[in-house]
């Protein structure tokens, strides 16, 4: 059963995100409030894959991507990031930095679900 | 000699009838020829028109296939536009649910303001964009909370006047034809305007100066929620308000009834 760790300081989308992934057969969702939250999850749970926004408090989605990558544990962990930052030097940025797909608010289910998919069940 | 003679002609009429009957057996087996290469080319004739039967049956055959072909094709072309509709539709009902539950799940007044901003930014895709609601003692529609902007920097309207007042006063929704007005904020023009309506009364509007970057335009799930955001936002703004006043009486009763308590043991 794959784990995708949600990061999102807003529980509108935290909810919306989390009912697109209960779409996706044996997926379970685990919920983090901000970046440092997401750490401590990160630690203590195994995770298939993150879907994180860029805009949090405490610690950003940025700040998360570059720590994750940083650790050899994760080189590998998929990173998607969901923002309403839509300018495409924000897109290379998150992609430079090791996000591995990045998709800008409103999301589309669909796309949102064909991502997570082509990782967790490619 | 006579008898020689007689037996001589008896012999050329012999040769003769001979050469006949060689002639027409001769002919016979031309005939028999003939008619086995008849017999031979009617039973090719059969043949054929057999098998001409049988390509036309055939053909029958492809064309009803494929006609079937054709519409089970467009039954499926069919069904996948349903799958898509009915994905849409599902995606759609998700975000109003998700809307819907965040803008009931309190009663507290910021929180229930902090719910529609973030509908309207993650849900809607809007980047500047104000809740203003009316106050019932000057008849002012006041900015309560903002996005993109400092709410402070909004200014009051009155009711009728601008497009924002006309929103408040008709409680009708406005949609700018030009969604990306560079001039919008500047003049505190929405570019999209939708009333916060209990029933008929008018509690207030959210005003859209300004939508992200990457969004075109506005979709049909779009228009669900702001025809949501019309109606549960108002309700929930509506009853947090009331809830925090009835709070602050509740406190204050509470606190006279303590000085009360307090009195007589003095």
């Amino acid at each position: 059963m794959p784990n995708i760790l949600v990061v999102e300081d807003s529980p509108t989308m935290r909810q919306l995100i989390t009912f697109a992934m209960k779409r996706i057969a044996n997926t379970k969702v685990i919920e983090a409030t901000d970046g440092v939250d997401a750490l401590k999850k990160l630690s203590s749970e195994s995770v298939d894959l993150i879907l994180a926004d860029i805009n949090m408090p405490v610690m950003d989605g940025l700040k998360l991507v570059s720590l994750v990558r940083n650790n050899a544990a994760y080189k590998d962990l998929p990173i998607i990031i969901i923002t309403t930052e839509g300018a495409k030097e924000d897109k290379e940025r998150a992609l430079a930095i090791g996000a591995n797909a990045y998709l800008a608010k409103p999301i589309q289910t669909q796309e949102l679900i064909r991502i997570v998919n082509s990782f967790i069940n490619p | 000699m006579k008898r020689a003679d007689e037996f001589l002609q008896m012999f050329r009429q012999g040769e003769e009838f001979t050469k006949e009957l060689l002639k027409e057996n001769e002919k016979l087996r031309f005939r028999i020829a003939q008619l086995e290469e008849t017999i031979e080319r009617s039973s090719a004739d059969a043949k054929m028109k057999l098998y001409e039967e049988r390509i036309g049956s055939l053909e029958e055959q492809l064309k009803s296939l494929m006609e079937r072909y054709q519409q089970v094709e467009d039954e499926n072309k069919d069904f996948a536009s349903k799958y898509v509709e009915v994905e849409e539709q599902n995606n759609a009902l998700a975000n109003l649910y998700v809307a819907s539950y965040q803008l009931h799940s309190t009663l507290d007044f910021n929180e229930v303001l902090r719910i529609v901003l973030e509908i309207v930014i993650n849900l809607i895709g809007s980047e500047v964009f104000a809740i203003l609601l009316i106050d019932e003692k000057t008849g002012e529609i006041v900015p309560v909370a903002a996005e993109g902007t400092q709410v402070d920097s909004i200014p009051k309207f009155r009711v009728g006047e601008g497009i924002i007042g006309t929103v408040a006063k008709d409680g009708e929704s406005y949609f700018s034809p030009d969604l990306n007005d560079s001039d919008s904020l500047a003049h505190w023009n929405p570019v999209v305007c939708i009333p916060l309506k209990i029933k008929e009364h008018v509690i207030g509007v959210i005003a859209i100066f300004s939508l992200l970057e990457q969004k075109g335009g506005f979709t049909n799930v779009d228009y669900e929620l702001f025809h949501l955001l019309a109606g549960h936002a108002a309700t929930a703004i509506f009853s947090a308000k009331l809830y925090s006043q009835s709070e602050r009486k509740r406190t204050t009763i509470q606190s006279f009834l303590e000085l009360l308590k307090e009195k007589p043991s003095r």
